[in-house]
């Protein structure tokens, strides 16, 4: 079979897939003993081995069917979970991440893990019970084959009680395929689809897997909650085509339960365990908590099914399309208005509102929550506190905050440096914190927000926070400011000194950070995105570091400026103002033309020199038309022609044939259907 | 070019350049444009034109004229820009006339005459006579990667 067009599809998923084991492994070890949590990973890991078998990654597969192996020893109660155990379960789920990116950059998915498989494995086999369990489960697996009919252990009655009791009815369901029926893990499929449409499947006979892989004759049994009365599901379920007969039977809750004791009693007899009765109790109750936690995850999967997946570069090309309509409409609307023809007028007036409308839901549609990013998170700093030593908690606030696909891309990187700093700078050790009167425990907020065009992201500790003291000392020893500059800095000036390249306060480098590397490409990142970071601390009781980022990098506010006959673009985010100099302001100072901006001195950079503007006869005004840009503290003045005005443009990259062209960032096309060029202030300024 | 080895013809499209005609291999030719409005992008080499708008993509333009040190002929009527593909690139050139497509048989190409013997030699991938016409086909790769 070719794979080849499932292949991305594969890829999304199993990143989902492991994305919600790693969630819930986190989970998992806040509450070791709630079982609904293993079987969701449970769940996860399955559908993951099964995908990976069919796309033929065999490594994927392997691991991922050890993994479940450990996974159900949890959900068997034969593994108690403990963080060594996690341990291994997350590594295993890093191998995994690690298989599949190197499969969605066109490897194999191959992967040497033995050393973690031989992990698995000593847990799987830590316990002699295991063998035991292990009979039980064929005892009642050649059970069930032998006589259809399902039934119900403990747990499971459990459920259908509790249900019955919330007013669903439980039916059991008898389902005959037609004895010509080619595809019949499709029907099954098909049948389970509209079932968990309708409610929910506690248990079927054959098991899920076996039906999954056609281990059964024509016939099976599920046993099914629901609210639709028998008539309807019946209906419902007729429609599957090649099915020959549904039998819907309530479930007899007596018989169900006599059932239950005798298969009580058989696991008794079967399984020679000391504490199982013991633990007996747990699981029910357990159960009892997990069926309206349930509910709620099957109704977020009905709405998760409303969307689709659509591939970035559709969305570009669609952006592409758009644009070229919005250049076309400008031309409309200079020809409508030299015509001057009433209709028309009102028609192209119509059509630019709704293509307005529709500008709007294009940007939207590339939009992501920035819960991409952050999702990743909690691992790491599970991670790194336990490679630290540190008790850290990661709260998360506002992960639906949407960002433009093209800065989330970005983001990642400056955010993992900051909480790597946040976990090894700013969270004290234990002992420390105890000292200074703090909980042991140190936490780290995470917070993402909008706010006007902006989106803040927010990364907050209560860790030692910044000392002022020892920063200054640090920064006049490595030359980055002079003893007198360091006098008169705000705080807020100081605690960005951490930011500046060649800066590390750690006096042990570790490997998580301090190679005084990190924060300064934070910095210069997130000003390449346009965005700026600040920093407030007090010292004892924490920092926040704050990132201002703007919503979208495709479409920017940019100055157009004239120089001859050429248009060009500077970013109105670099922009400080504009002013008009008169031609006796400008002072030379070593060669270099500069003026005094209240009373900075600024350097001017003629923009017509500098890009060779050929002109016809040279220029001699009296007055220059002067922009102030920024790039941090610093500023320049950009001398042009003349300005046009403020105005949204659509960033474009000049192609792959020309790559890092100087102090030009990009190209736009105008409303004329002419391409400008975006000037990049931040080369321009050293 | 080693794909039209394997051939037995090749399709090309024709363009000329000053006196001299030169031919692409159709496969790796996108499209051919009038002349349009050039935006000049500072601090490039003397061969890139600028950039052009090309139904919504910004599309950088080379003058092969300029390129090959072939005479400049003023813009007029026939001037093209053949828009071209290769690498995930997408690069136009400037030419003084497109002429026309055909089939050149393969057996009719000769490698890297002396003949030619200037400076586009580099550039160039084979030569090939048809019906007393002699095409000088071009090796894309070095054209556009020579440049960088």
């Amino acid at each position: 079979m070719d794979t080849n067009q499932y292949l991305e599809v594969f890829i999304d998923e199993s990143k989902e897939h492991l994305q919600s084991c790693n969630e819930n492994l986190l989970a998992l070890e806040q509450n070791p003993h709630d079982l609904a949590i293993v079987n969701e990973i449970f769940r996860n890991a399955h559908t993951l081995k099964g995908m990976s078998a069919t796309m033929g990654f065999e490594d994927l597969a392997d691991l991922t069917h050890k993994m479940e192996n450990v996974l159900d020893g949890i959900r068997n109660e034969k593994i108690t979970v403990t963080p060594e155990i996690l341990d291994v379960v997350f590594e295993s789920v890093d191998h995994l991440e690690a298989m599949i990116d190197d499969i969605s950059g066109g490897g194999d998915g191959k992967r040497d893990v033995t050393s973690t498989v031989q992990k698995l494995k000593m847990i799987e086999n830590g316990e002699e019970i295991v063998q035991a369990s292990d009979a039980k489960e064929e005892v009642q697996e050649s059970g069930a084959s032998s006589n259809d009919a399902l039934q119900f252990d403990e747990f499971e009655l459990t459920v259908l009680q509790q249900s019955r009791e919330q007013g669903f009815h439980t039916y059991e369901i008898t389902v005959m395929l037609r004895a010509d029926c080619l595809l019949k893990a499709a029907r099954v499929y098909m049948v389970f689809d509209i079932l968990e449409k309708l409610g929910d499947v506690v248990k079927s006979s054959p098991s899920v897997d076996k039906l999954e892989e056609e281990q059964f004759d024509q016939e099976f049994h599920v046993a099914f909650i629901t609210k639709e009365p028998i008539n309807d599901l019946q209906s419902k379920l007729m429609k599957v085509s090649e099915v020959e007969r549904i039998t819907i039977t309530p479930i007899d809750e007596s018989k169900a339960n006599e059932e239950a004791a005798a298969t009580t009693v058989e696991e008794t007899a079967e399984v020679v365990s000391k504490d199982e009765k013991t633990t007996k109790e747990t699981p029910v109750q357990k159960a009892a908590n997990s069926v309206p936690n349930n509910k709620v995850t099957e109704k977020k999967s009905a709405q998760g099914s409303k969307t689709i997946r659509v591939n970035i570069e559709r969305l570009d090309i669609l952006m592409n399309l758009f644009e070229e309509l919005v250049i076309d409409r400008g031309r409309l609307q200079s020809i409508a208005g030299e015509l001057n023809h009433g209709e028309l007028n009102e028609t192209v007036e119509r059509m630019a509102r709704i293509s307005g409308d529709l500008q709007n839901i294009i940007l939207t549609m590339r939009m992501v929550p920035v819960e991409t990013v952050f999702n990743r998170f909690p691992k790491m700093v599970r991670q790194l506190a336990r490679d630290l030593h540190k008790k850290v908690n990661l709260e998360i606030i506002g992960a639906e905050t949407e960002l433009d696909r093209t800065v989330i891309d970005e983001i990642g990187d400056p955010l993992v440096h900051l909480i790597r700093n946040a976990l090894d700078h700013g969270v004290e050790d234990p002992e420390v914190r105890k000292k200074a009167g703090k909980i042991e425990q140190g936490n780290i907020v995470l917070r993402a927000y909008h706010s006007g065009n902006h989106v803040f992201i927010e990364l907050e500790d209560d860790g030692a926070g910044i000392n002022r003291e020892r920063v200054l000392e640090k920064a006049i020893a490595k030359g980055i400011v002079t003893a007198e500059a360091a006098e008169s800095m705000s705080d807020q000036q100081v605690n960005e000194l951490i930011l500046s390249s060649g800066f590390s306060t750690a006096s042990v480098i570790s490997d998580i950070s301090g190679r005084g590397v990190g924060l300064d490409v934070v910095k210069s990142t997130i000003e390449s995105l346009g965005g700026n970071i600040t920093i407030e601390s007090v010292e004892g009781k924490g920092s926040l570091f704050s990132i201002q980022l703007p919503l979208t990098l495709s479409i920017i506010s940019v100055m157009l400026v004239e120089i001859e006959k050429e248009i060009y673009a500077i970013p109105l985010s670099s922009i400080i103002e504009t002013s008009i100099i008169r031609n006796s302001d400008i002072m030379n100072a070593h060669n270099q033309k500069v003026i005094d901006f209240r009373g900075k001195v600024v350097p001017l950079l003629f923009l017509d020199e500098f890009f060779e503007v050929p002109r016809p006869e040279p220029k001699h005004d009296e007055f220059h038309s002067v922009v102030l840009v920024r790039k941090g503290e610093k500023m320049a003045g950009l001398v042009v022609d003349s300005f046009i005005g403020q105005q949204e443009i659509v960033l474009k990259s000049l192609g792959n044939y020309l790559t890092n062209v100087f102090a030009i960032s990009g190209a736009t096309i105008l409303g004329n259907g002419q391409v400008a060029l975006i000037v990049d202030c931040n080369s321009l300024i050293k | 070019m080693e794909k039209a080895v394997d051939l037995d013809s090749v399709k090309v499209i024709v363009f000329q350049l000053g006196e001299k005609e030169y031919a692409i291999p159709v496969n790796q030719v996108q499209g051919i444009e009038k002349a349009m409005h050039i935006t000049r992008v500072p601090k490039t080499p003397s061969y890139v034109k600028g950039v052009i708008n090309l139904r919504g993509v910004v599309t950088p333009i080379i003058d092969l004229r300029d390129r090959f040190n072939v005479k400049s002929t003023v813009e007029n009527d026939d001037t093209r820009i053949i828009i071209i593909s290769l690498d995930d690139m997408e690069v136009g050139f400037i030419v003084d006339a497109a002429n026309d497509v055909m089939d050149i048989p393969t057996s009719s190409i000769e490698p890297q005459p002396e003949v030619v013997g200037s400076f586009e030699e580099e550039f160039i991938s084979g030569v090939a006579k048809t019906d007393k016409r002699l095409l000088i086909l071009l090796n894309l790769e070095k054209v556009l990667h020579t440049l960088k």
